[in-house]
């Protein structure tokens, strides 16, 4: 119920967690390689599966928030990640048992090891998106109507802030943004403490483990000289969409998010197709031929066709060697209610959501 | 105008003489393991066929893996001290935290974090602690190093704590050789600092490589002023360069390149470059490489600076075919072509083997490849076709059909034909195409910085007087320079009508550059 992270499962969970990132969530390349220096001065992180969380267990959820650009030079920090937490916990006068993710897609996904690692605590096998989404409403608690306040904020000077009430999780977002670009756009947050129960009732459960996974079998493919994607397909129970190359990537950056659409030309057996994929931040839908074809929040991943890497929306460019995949979305995204927050609607798409996976 | 272009390449060490734009000699000669003596051979000869050109030489241009090798092979770095000016921020992933655990020991480094450095929108992270830079100044004296990088957060766009962190430094150590994270890299703190500090590393590695080319050159009899050539397709002074080794990591290629567009006479395409182990293409934007945008790996190392933008492949004239599983590549036989390779009386089959038999070249005796069975012929030629057809379409950034120049040793392995290309032109001398970019390459100068306080039209002007005088500083001739890239960019969160401008001129080498080689 728990156990040691190993250090041989820090690469795994990069890899698995830059796949479920779906083009978003940002490079995990920092956060691993602050883990890896964790681990080497002899600190180590534990996995908390969530079923062996108490109902009245406190848990932080944690991430770091800010621009990218802002991130390659004020490099992600554990110290800062473990001080949210402690502010936290100050605030709210209880202990946390256990750290979380909010997303398991990107580089957050390392996040609570880093402050697990510092404050000796274990991580939670869970997360909040079973992906990666670009706003704080798309969350599965957000879904279960949890409430979204309080939340602590700190930078790397002696700033600390706890936002102790908002309005609605939109509200959140915008003070805490405030907040966050004011500190020079980078901050590491503990967002509202959940309980065990509200864990157990709303996270996206063993998200964890799931990543590590994924990650093992693409490495274990590759040094085997097999189909890493085939190994990810088999691994999540994920279907190819398309196989093709990139001939045309458009990208804009409006209201701090990343959008656009890349276009790709079918190659081998989709010969002669084209299919287009747009994005904000994550991929958000694609269209073969003009028909849309995929749609969030079904995970749709682009893949070196033959590294099998997972490829950013903003890393893609033109020339390369794609495959389209998509993978089963966690159920609680898939009701009404996560529809509302994560379907095609939230990101200004007028389609009735329709999962590959749909019989 | 007589020149002397080498390029030192990893299978040949490639050298022309020129007058004006002609060819008037080349040679090519295996590569040695210390390099230098390949190049004096190749000087030697040169210069004993045409003895008349030794006194009316006009300058040597030399492209040389000195530095990459250095890098690759661990080997002949200086001890560094590295200072990060970034503090509370970046705190726990400090200077060559991801450098492969060899190249670090090599360099031995002493890294000092401090703090300081700005934001991204100008502001002072915190204010910069001048006590701890001379501090770390008088530990680095100490211990008897002289090469040091400094990077600051965010210097690419406020340089301010850099320079005062340079002035410190020298006050504190007279003969120190700094180099400054925003005169060579972009935002990105780490790989900039990475660059910043291979750079330190190779700083007596660069006094000690343009020492012994002086030497080589007037050990036969050679007085003209020599340069070397720079990523960017240009070259600069040999003493200049030689404080900016990183600017030579990919300066073979580049040389190519520019050959290219010389013999050519094309501006703008795409570059095949086909040597004995491996191709590179590029694309020619205006006359010049286009630069790349993403992370570069030397040596194990991630870097993000000045460097071009290039497709490597393992295809060359040398690559061994799998005679069972027709796996072509990525193994070669390199240099030992002339012995391994069916056509020379070797036993193994390489690429060039099959290009003989296919009939595209005459190379080694035909009739040892004469038995080879036609059908396979064929379909070895269509994998090395397609190899290359995807290898192009890589660098394309358009789906239109593009110009494809083939040059290098192993050029015949290109066909006329390729899919998405218009037109594969040939050129005389493509196998010297790399010598010839060097020898014909002009100076440059680039200023890529933050201007504010200034209007649109002072800053750019203001730019390109530095970047005039960079180049001159790198021995152009201050009458012929010209801007051939100007890009600005207004930045609108920082104030003060801020705008990031980058210029690049290029000029003439100066008939009487202000530091002459005696």
């Amino acid at each position: 119920m728990i156990r040691e992270f190993g250090a041989d499962e820090i690469d795994p969970l990069a890899i698995g967690a830059w796949i479920l990132g779906t083009g978003g969530g940002g490079s995990p390349y920092l956060a691993q390689l602050n883990l890896k220096q964790l681990y080497a001065e002899g600190k180590t992180c534990k996995l908390i599966d969530p079923l062996a969380l108490e109902d009245d267990d406190y848990v932080a959820v944690v991430s770091k928030m800010g621009a990218p650009l802002v991130g390659q030079e004020r490099l992600v920090d554990p110290a800062h990640l473990a001080r949210a937490v402690l502010v936290m916990e100050d605030y709210i006068g209880k202990r946390f048992r256990a750290i979380m993710s909010v997303e398991i897609g990107g580089g957050n996904a390392i996040s609570p090891f880093l402050a697990g690692a510092v404050l000796d605590r274990p991580v939670v096998d869970a997360d909040a998106m079973g992906r990666a989404y670009p706003e704080a409403q798309m969350t599965s608690f957000a879904i279960g109507d949890l409430q979204m306040y309080p939340l602590s904020l700190v930078d790397c000077r002696d700033n600390e802030v706890v936002v102790t009430r908002a309005a609605s999780w939109k509200w959140m977002e915008r003070i805490s943004r405030r907040v966050c670009t004011e500190v020079g756009s980078t901050s590491a947050t503990c967002k509202a403490p959940r309980t065990g129960k509200e864990v157990k009732e709303w996270g996206v459960l063993h998200t964890v483990t799931k990543a590590t996974r994924l990650g093992e079998a693409v490495l274990k493919a590759r040094a085997a000289h097999e189909d890493p994607i085939a190994a990810v397909l088999a691994h999540e129970g994920g279907k190819v969409l398309f196989k093709g190359k990139v001939v045309d990537v458009d990208r804009r950056t409006t209201g701090g998010f990343l959008r656009g659409a890349a276009k790709l030309e079918g190659l081998d057996a989709d010969r002669g197709s084209r299919m287009e994929l747009a994005f904000q931040n994550e991929w958000a839908i694609g269209f073969r031929n003009g028909e849309p074809i995929v749609m969030t929040p079904d995970l749709i991943c682009v893949l070196d066709t033959v590294s099998g890497e997972a490829i950013g929306t903003e890393t893609l460019r033109y020339g390369q060697r794609v495959t389209v995949i998509a993978l089963p979305a966690p159920e609680v995204l898939l009701s009404p209610k996560g529809l509302e927050h994560v379907g095609p609607r939230a990101f200004g798409y007028d389609l009735d959501f329709k999962s590959v996976f749909a019989a | 105008m007589k020149r002397i272009g080498i390029d030192v390449g990893g299978t040949n060490t490639d050298a022309v003489l020129i007058d004006s734009s002609t060819v008037i000699a080349s040679v090519k000669s295996p590569t040695t393991a210390d390099v230098m003596s390949g190049v004096v051979n190749s000087i030697e000869y040169l210069v004993k066929s045409h003895p008349e050109v030794v006194k009316g030489l006009d300058a040597v241009m030399i492209g040389t893996t000195h530095f990459t090798n250095a890098v690759v092979e661990r080997a002949r770095l200086d001890r560094v001290a590295a200072i990060r000016i970034a503090l509370p921020a970046s705190a726990s992933l400090p200077p060559m935290v991801d450098w492969p655990a060899d190249l670090r020991e090599a360099v031995n480094p002493m890294r000092f974090m401090v703090e300081g450095g700005h934001e991204y929108d100008g502001r002072p992270l915190v204010p910069l602690d001048r006590n701890a830079i001379r501090e770390a100044a008088m530990q680095i004296r100490d211990a008897g190093i002289t090469a040091i990088g400094i990077t600051a957060l965010f210097s690419p766009l406020t340089a301010e704590c850099e320079l005062e962190a340079a002035e410190i430094v020298t006050s504190v150590i007279q003969d120190a050789r700094i180099t400054l994270s925003h005169r060579l890299g972009r935002i990105g703190l780490l790989e900039r600092e990475n660059v910043t500090l291979l750079n330190a590393s190779l700083q007596s590695l660069g006094a000690r490589t343009v020492d012994a080319f002086r030497e080589a050159l007037a050990s036969v009899g050679i007085k003209a002023p020599f340069y070397i050539t720079q990523n960017d397709g240009t070259v600069a002074l040999a003493e200049v360069a030689a404080t900016n080794p990183v600017y030579s990591f990919a300066s073979g290629p580049t040389n190519s390149m520019r050959g290219a567009a010389f013999l050519s006479g094309r501006a703008n395409g795409l570059v095949i470059d086909v040597g004995g182990t491996t191709s590179d293409i590029g694309f020619l934007v205006n006359g010049f490489p286009r630069e790349a945008n993403n992370i570069v790996e030397v040596g194990g190392v991630r870097t993000l600076f000045r460097m071009p933008d290039l497709y490597p492949m393992a295809l060359g004239g040398g690559t061994i075919i799998d005679p069972v599983t027709g796996k072509i590549g990525p193994r070669s036989v390199g240099f030992r072509i002339t012995q391994e390779a069916l056509v020379f009386g070797g036993n193994t089959l390489t690429t060039t083997d099959i290009a003989v038999a296919a009939g595209l070249v005459e190379i080694g005796d035909p009739d040892r490849v004469r038995h080879l069975d036609s059908d396979m012929v064929a379909r070895h030629l269509a994998g090395i076709h397609a190899m290359i057809e995807d290898g192009i379409d890589r660098m394309k950034t358009s789906a239109e059909d593009a110009t494809v120049i083939a040059v290098g040793g192993g050029a015949f392995l290109v066909p006329d034909r390729l899919e998405g290309v218009s037109e594969v032109i040939r050129v005389p001398h493509a196998g010297v195409a790399n010598a010839l970019g060097a020898a014909m390459a002009q100076v440059s100068g680039e200023v890529d910085q933050v201007f504010s306080g200034l209007s649109r039209e002072a800053a750019l002007a203001e730019a390109e007087k530095i970047a005039a005088s960079r180049a001159a500083e790198a021995g152009a001739d201050p009458a012929t320079i010209n801007v051939v890239d100007t890009e600005d960019i207004p930045i609108a969160y920082l104030p003060g009508d801020a705008r990031r401008v980058r210029v690049r001129v290029v000029g003439a080498i100066g008939s009487e550059p202000s530091r002459r080689v005696e």
